[in-house]
């Protein structure tokens, strides 16, 4: 069975943190402390004199929310995302997902 | 998170402090000992889907956060000491009740104004208080021209009869899969970066919903966001030249013979005089006053108009434009010739669900709730009747520019208290900041209810109410759909909730008060629906309108579902659509739209842009905080720590100024302080910069008050409001400033 990990189709994330803060809520991390941090984009492109994106990055403190998926519950970050553009599962499935969600990165954890 | 046992889980729907928002998003609430342990996302509710903003899920801090007001205070030094003492919900009360009492018998009760702010469920709670206690000056105080919503909602009014929001099949429970609903095939985004906001009873995440179901987008912003970035066309406007814009696609709409001439025919009255009017408005003239280009205005309005089903969706910026109200009736206007309305996928009207009256948005729903009589008698003392007839006709609330005048002045007659709920004025909406402070503290007594101090009630309060989050009380919401109830599963202090305060003191102002209690209140308003609090409880907090039912589209104007007689047709004089609105015309306000220059810019005063060159733009919303709310919460804090201004790079270099540096925004009413963001988002010729600033970090007690006089940007916005309809015109978009260096 392939590992786990997230898809992470950052054309849709607008940046609203509630990836973030699902994550602090969930591990009960202090501020300061968090398993993913989202980082804005501002920049001058090809076709558009200004294009915005923010990506998620999962860090080291990331554990797919390993309690939760015990629980039969997705991690607190795809679950919360308001642009629902997070997935949970198999790095396989995941990647055959990419192929139609163009502007996606694939999350494989340690 | 531990997954023990003893948990218990409790869906209920959101609306009021905590997350703070307008939504109403089901949650679930994790209880463990009677303590809050955590927050998810309700799947069951059709709002959300699952989903959460990161504020409610930062609700356990803010829940008990060690600053939480958690009993009654009463000031014991002078004001602004910051010296309180705590004292029982019984001595604060009666405190309130003379005091009250006294001034009703010695100056009348329209001597004391109850002040809110953005509209959640307090609406409801303050209105009850105020005309229990039978003063007529309920009002969002410091909001310049009543700038938030209540211009656009008096421009559909007056045009349709009814209010309306862009479908996102948010009336169904089952949402996109729907067999009925259609996804909009373009959405005009007007004045608004939906994500982080849930605005006027719109989760702003939809709009995002429907890009995925293929919604092509037109943004009209004069920044650079994730939506206009994502639009097929980007109309960066310069602010507050809204006005023209809507005429000038009006113009193209109508001359290329764009509209729907059927429901043009069928269902409109006035439409030889609006294509009279907005010939004074061809391309090239809106061009040059919005520096959009024309090929870009002529093919958003063909693509708006060539799409069916095709939505508005738009934002605070309409209000705030001079003239807001005749701003709103043009886009309206758009909505209306374009055939999209009450349609799938376009503009649907939306009432109150089941016919439930949370928090009255019209004369018609006072006057149910008051009676005529009452209503009939507060409507000639209010503060702007007698100046703005709107002001008296359309919504019951005071004009807020002239409240503070008066306060200021006790002229026609003297204000003596202000009864402030969770309303931060001071260091939130109050245009003329300043002003407000020095106005307010010429008060006999104020009382502001509220869940934390901030330069509000450490500035001006006499007693300070301890007040509820969501999650520890009864409430409803019915604010378009769903209908919903807040229920109380946890306990904080002896924090109260805005209803329960209310009822308990409206009842000792006035004997002959209706309710005693808040479910019996609660369920009265809810009988129309046919359903209990306890039932709606039970059912997971939340219920949708049946079909047929007239709080549930689709075109209930051709079934005779809007009108009070049963007849098809819409709810004005003449059963149409006004695109010259009869409703305007019995106000004295022009009947037809028109566009005016803001009162400060470069074509209005070019002495002034001269020497503040830059147009400052405040107000986008954040992901992290409601307003002026949440910048205690460590969560939320740490991701947008400090008050940034976003600057050109090119404006930068005139400027000098470098990346992170902390600069003063300037004009002739003072300067605030900000730190440098330097950044594409913003046009050269503008700034952007956040509201609602001061850090309760900081020592509340005067000079300081949490450092409001230092980060407050509306210190800087002049009043009073830009229109001549009392409605609309704060100048919170269109303001002049430079950036100045600051100097120790």
């Amino acid at each position: 069975m392939s590992k786990n990990g997230l898809l992470i189709h950052y054309d849709y994330c607008t940046g609203c943190q509630s990836c973030a803060v699902a994550c602090q809520q969930e591990h009960d991390f202090p501020a300061g402390k968090c398993g993913i941090e989202v980082t804005e984009y501002v920049y001058e492109a090809i076709r558009k004199p200004v294009a915005i994106d923010f990506l998620p990055f999962p860090t080291e403190l990331c554990d797919l929310c390993i309690n939760r998926y015990q629980q039969g519950e997705k991690p607190a970050c795809v679950k919360h995302c308001q642009a629902a553009c997070m997935s949970f599962g198999s790095l396989t499935e995941l990647v055959q997902q990419m192929e139609i969600t163009p502007r996606s990165v694939l999350f494989s954890p340690r | 998170m531990d997954y023990d046992k003893g948990i218990e889980v409790f869906p209920t729907t959101i609306w009021s402090a905590g997350a703070g928002c307008h939504g109403a998003c089901g949650q679930k609430l994790y209880v463990k000992d009677g303590k809050l342990i955590k927050v998810e996302g309700d799947e069951n509710a059709s709002w959300n889907q699952g989903r959460s903003c990161p504020r409610v899920l930062a609700l356990t801090q803010y829940v008990y956060h060690p600053d939480r007001l958690t009993t009654p205070l009463k000031r014991i030094g002078n004001r602004g000491e910051g010296k309180f003492e705590p004292i029982s919900w019984d001595e604060a009360y009666n405190i309130c009740e003379t005091k009250l009492k006294k001034i009703r018998d010695e100056f009348g009760a329209e001597s004391v104004v109850f002040a809110q702010g953005t509209g959640r469920d307090v609406g409801g709670p303050i209105s009850f208080l105020c005309y229990n206690y039978g003063s007529p000056n309920w009002v969002q105080l410091g909001l310049s021209g009543q700038s938030c919503y209540t211009p656009r909602l008096g421009g559909m009014k007056a045009t349709m009869g009814d209010f309306s929001v862009m479908d996102a099949g948010q009336f169904s429970a089952e949402r996109f899969d729907d067999p009925e609903y259609e996804v909009p095939k373009v959405i005009l985004v007007w004045g608004q970066n939906p994500p982080p906001t849930c605005s006027d009873g719109f989760f702003g995440h939809w709009v995002v919903d429907c890009m995925k179901r293929g919604s092509k987008i037109i943004s009209i912003d004069p920044r650079n966001t994730w939506m206009s970035t994502r639009a097929e066309h980007h109309l960066q406007i310069r602010p507050g030249t809204d006005g023209a814009l809507a005429l000038g696609m009006l113009n193209i709409i109508i001359n290329e013979k764009l509209y729907d001439k059927n429901f043009v025919d069928k269902w409109t009255y006035g439409f030889e005089k609006l294509k009279e009017r907005v010939q004074e408005y061809p391309v090239d003239k809106v061009s040059k006053i919005t520096w959009i280009p024309e090929k870009l205005i002529i093919a958003a309005a063909r693509l708006y108009a060539n799409s069916s089903p095709a939505a508005i969706h738009w934002g605070v910026p309409i209000d705030m434009c001079p003239e807001g109200t005749t701003v709103a009736q043009a886009i309206t206007q758009l909505w209306s010739i374009t055939g999209n309305i009450d349609i799938p996928g376009g503009n649907v009207i939306a009432r109150p669900s089941h016919g439930v009256t949370t928090y009255p948005y019209s004369t018609e729903e006072l006057v149910e709730l008051y009676g005529q009589e009452l209503v009939d008698k507060l409507n000639r003392l209010r503060i702007g009747c007698d100046t703005y007839p709107m002001v008296k006709g359309f919504r019951g609330w005071a004009q807020p520019d002239m409240a503070i005048d008066q306060i200021d002045s006790g002229k026609p007659y003297p204000i003596k208290a202000a009864w402030i709920q969770t309303a931060n004025v001071l260091g939130g909406q109050a245009a003329r900041a300043k002003f407000h402070y020095e106005a307010l503290k010429k008060l006999d007594f104020v009382v502001v209810v509220d869940l934390f101090h901030n330069p509000t009630s450490m500035a001006l309060a006499d007693i300070v109410l301890p007040a509820a989050t969501f999650a520890e009380k009864d409430s409803f919401r019915s604010w378009w759909v769903p209908l919903g109830v807040m229920h109380k599963v946890i306990e904080v202090g002896e924090c109260k909730s805005d209803w329960e305060i209310n009822i308990e003191m409206a009842n000792r102002l006035n004997p002959n008060c209706k309710y005693k209690n808040v479910k019996e209140l609660i369920n009265d308003r809810l009988s129309v629906a046919g359903m209990t609090f306890d039932e709606l409880v039970a059912q997971g907090s939340q219920a949708m309108p049946p079909k047929g039912h007239s709080s549930r589209p689709y075109r209930r104007h051709e079934k005779g579902l809007l009108r009070h007689d049963g007849k098809p047709g819409f709810t004005t004089e003449t059963g149409r659509v006004e695109l010259y609105s009869k409703a305007f015309e019995s106000w004295g306000v022009d009947p037809l739209p028109f566009y005016r220059e803001p009162a400060q810019s470069p074509v209005n005063s070019p002495e002034l842009y001269a020497k503040y060159p830059l147009i400052m733009i405040t107000g986008a919303r954040s992901h992290m905080f409601f307003h002026s709310e949440h910048r205690m919460i460590p969560w939320l804090r740490e991701k947008n720590p400090e008050p940034y201004v976003e600057v050109h790079p090119e404006t930068a270099k005139t400027f000098g100024v470098y990346d992170g540096e902390w600069i003063h925004l300037e004009n002739d009413m003072g300067k605030v302080k900000r730190k440098v963001r330097i950044s594409l988002r913003v046009h050269p010729q503008m700034i952007h910069t956040l509201h609602g600033w001061w850090k309760p970090e900081m020592k509340g007690s005067e000079p300081d008050l949490f450092g409001v006089w230092d980060y407050q940007i509306n210190q800087i916005v002049p009043g009073p409001q830009d229109s001549n309809s009392g409605f609309g015109g704060g100048q919170y978009k269109t303001t002049l400033c430079k950036l100045s260096k600051i100097r120790e």
